[in-house]
């Protein structure tokens, strides 16, 4: 009897020893992604760049001080209700960040970060306030709001034109995605409107419709835009391109946000020459970091990526999403001393991360992107971009570094993170402590 | 209150008055739109004429069926087999159909099977992104024969551009449903389909097989998804958010009625020109946008008047 129970009792903790061992010894990235439904083009090179990366890191250095990351891809279709049913599912594991490559799911899972101390990493999309950190303590939307989009883009756009008084009088069309995301910025853009002294006109293009835009495009051959901004997902974007060209839309007047990939303009041919975007990172292989994706996980058949995509305008978006989510956890792991963090430390972690100069070049992306710092209050940056021109194969950068108007972005921010507050009752007042000096 | 009526009931039609060329533009991307949307609901048309089966995967057969043909072209098959090859293919998927589907749930109430094409559905989804990737393919239009660039027409005060190649996606929508009128009225195979559709037992009994039938049925159904397919996919691109357009075909049918060719295409061409003159011409007193629900609205407005929709059959029971 003794001997059986000795040998449950070995057995037991034999068998228990690994579980607890790879809970010590990994950390859970779990990555929101959408390889399939409408919004697949897009969303599948992103998947591949944050995968990728976060793979090399294990290949390369053992994972992050040591620790192997454990990723797990959750496929959300860009379906809010899908994305909360992965939150939920991810939950018990122990994330330490989710990126819900979504606004809708962003929207959705804000109130819940504080609640469950999982921090949440929106790069470039999302609730706009949400860069305040002080209201906003569990989310993170680095480098660049929509507003600060629009900014940027209306201050290339006034650069064109003479300045940005000569903006006075003009037609402004936009066009965007019938949902939170492209919604986001028309407030702001109501604002600079009123400020600037320009007209706006608004084309909406519901997700059911992204591929038959005709009639959207008919009103602007109407209208007769000076300008138009295109804040576009999935087959909206080459859609809208193609549409453009065929009602002879002159494309060196047409930008959008960060998001068309090479692919989304190449569909129109010769005609999306002279389309721009903005961006804020390089787009293409010729970085340190992107030979060491190429050599230990794309040549190894470790990746989904087929190995021409790798250095395309969105695969380089899912490797800067990754290095974020990396530099996070390694900033956790010296704010605390442990090895395997959770949400809380990484959150911390965030809050205390700068990624100047020499620290881009030590992760082999010196050139690939601008410094940037966050803060316990500015979770954001706002940074600047520029602006890429599609030349028929790939863009090329065409403009100088442009800083987003943070005197016209703060105060709305601000303003809009103190209603958001106001709006859901009970909003927590922020008792995190903050680590940044 | 007067200047709203005036927008409403006034303005539009100074607008067309004004610029006829948009006018006559509007009503040249609705006819084609209206086209491709009558191709859709033939295929539903075919399928329930036949079953009186709503083939609810008719949306995400157009995309199979397209990405089957762009997925193997770019895995260097020649454009021309590529397509006889999809084809093919939707053969073997109107075998499978009958096979698996239909002949077992045979004499099962007709929501049985309308949820079996639920099922069928996402099979095909799941199918297809297992084999051909959620990204969107380009279509190899100049492989297919199919024209580049567009008719700029100086006339009705204006431009009109009718591009080329939606004037081959509305020859190509209406030699087909020419096509497939002479298939049903003048064919054997095409009467045998009639009176499937009329009486499955007294088909039966005088030995057509309701087997062969439901395959050729699913097999054109399959072709004309390929067609719309391929030709929308020619002016975007063929990817997954396609089969939400086919859903369009659901204000086709209700205007059309569920059993009527004729139906299919008359439903197809007011509810594509009718969505695009609403966008256009009142769109902009709402903030633009409601193209996604007027096809509905439309719709919902003629179920008032005619439930069994213009051409569709009057159902009289005697109680």
């Amino acid at each position: 009897m003794l001997r059986k129970t000795l040998f449950a009792m070995l057995a037991t903790t034999t068998l228990a020893a690994p579980a607890a061992v790879r809970a010590e010894d990994s950390i859970f990235v779990p990555l929101f992604t959408y390889r399939t439904g409408a919004f697949g083009g897009s969303g599948t090179p992103i998947a591949d760049g944050m995968h990728d990366y976060l793979s090399m890191l294990n290949e390369r250095d053992g994972g992050i001080g040591g620790v192997k990351l454990a990723i797990e891809e959750c496929e959300t279709g860009y379906d809010t209700k899908k994305g909360l049913e992965c939150y939920e599912a991810v939950k018990p594991k122990g994330p330490v960040v989710v990126n819900p490559w979504s606004t809708g799911i962003t929207l959705s899972l804000i109130p819940k970060a504080a609640v469950d101390k999982i921090p949440i990493l929106s790069m470039a999309y999302g609730l706009s306030a949400s860069a305040q950190g002080d209201t906003f303590p569990w989310v993170f939307n680095p480098p660049d709001t929509y507003w600060d989009g629009m900014s940027m883009i209306l201050k290339y756009i006034g650069a064109q034109a003479g300045g940005l008084d000569k903006l006075k009088g003009k037609k402004i069309g936009y066009i965007y995605l019938d949902a939170g995301f492209g919604k986001e910025p028309l407030p702001f853009l109501d604002q600079l409107a009123k400020d600037y002294g320009f007209e706006t006109k608004l084309y909406p293009v519901a997700a059911a419709e992204m591929q038959n835009q005709s009639a959207q495009w008919l009103n602007v051959r109407r209208d007769r835009p000076d300008y138009m901004i295109m804040y576009g997902w999935g087959a909206l974007q080459p859609t809208a391109i193609k549409e453009a060209v065929k009602i002879g839309y002159p494309m060196e007047k047409f930008i959008s946000i960060w998001w068309p990939s090479e692919a989304d303009a190449k569909g129109a041919g010769e005609g999306a020459v002279g389309f721009k975007t903005l961006n804020w990172h390089a787009a293409n292989a010729d970085f340190p970091v992107i030979k060491d994706i190429q050599k230990l996980v794309v040549e190894k058949g470790k990746s989904q990526s087929p190995k021409e995509a790798v250095g395309t305008v969105l695969y380089n978006r899912g490797v800067y999403n990754s290095m974020l989510i990396a530099e996070a956890i390694r900033n956790a792991q010296k704010l605390t001393g442990k090895k395997a963090v959770n949400g809380e430390d990484v959150r911390r972690g965030f809050e205390t991360m700068n990624v100047d100069a020499a620290r881009l070049k030590e992760l082999g992306m010196d050139g690939f992107t601008g410094a940037f710092k966050l803060t316990c209050a500015d979770h954001n940056g706002h940074r600047p971009t520029f602006v890429q021109r599609f030349d028929g194969t790939k863009y090329v950068k065409v403009s100088d570094w442009i800083e987003p108007m943070t005197d016209k972005v703060m105060p709305l921010l601000e303003a809009d993170a103190k209603a958001y507050a106001e709006k859901n009752a009970g909003w927590p007042k922020r008792t995190e402590a903050c680590d940044a000096k | 209150m007067m200047h709203l009526l005036y927008q409403i009931f006034i303005d539009p039609f100074v607008q067309m008055a004004g610029a006829p060329d948009l006018l006559v533009q509007t009503l040249w991307e609705g006819f084609v739109g209206g086209m491709l949307y009558a191709l859709i609901a033939l295929g539903f048309v075919l399928i329930f004429k036949a079953s009186g089966v709503f083939n609810f995967a008719q949306g995400i057969m157009m995309v199979f069926a397209a990405l089957t043909m762009v997925g193997l072209y770019e895995k260097g098959v020649p454009a021309p087999l590529a397509l006889l090859l999809a084809i093919g293919v939707m053969y073997l998927l109107a075998v499978a159909v009958e096979r698996l589907i239909l002949r077992p749930l045979v004499n099962q109430p007709d929501i049985m099977l309308f949820m079996a094409t639920f099922g069928l559905t996402y099979v095909l989804i799941g199918v297809g992104e297992l084999i051909f990737g959620g990204s969107p393919k380009e279509v190899p239009t100049a492989q297919l024969g199919l024209p580049k660039g567009a008719y700029d027409i100086h006339a009705f005060g204006g431009l009109v551009s009718l591009q080329k190649i939606d004037i081959a996606a509305a020859l190509i929508a209406s030699i087909m449903v020419a096509a497939l009128a002479v298939f049903f009225q003048k064919t054997r195979i095409g009467r045998a389909l009639r009176a499937v559709a009329d009486d499955h037992q007294a088909a039966l009994s005088v030995g057509i097989s309701l087997n062969q039938i439901w395959v050729i049925v699913w097999f054109t159904a399959g072709v004309v998804a390929l067609a719309t397919g391929i030709m929308w996919g020619a002016r975007s691109d063929v990817s997954f958010s396609l089969q939400v357009i086919a859903l369009k075909a659901l204000p086709v049918l209700i205007l059309g009625g569920f059993t009527s060719v004729p139906g299919a295409i008359v439903g197809g061409l007011i509810i594509g020109i009718g969505e695009k003159l609403g966008e256009f011409y009142w769109g902009p007193l709402v903030g633009g946008g409601i193209d996604s629900w007027l096809a509905y609205a439309i719709a919902l407005a003629f179920l008032l008047f005619k439930p069994e929709g213009l051409f569709g059959e009057k159902i009289i029971e005697r109680i």
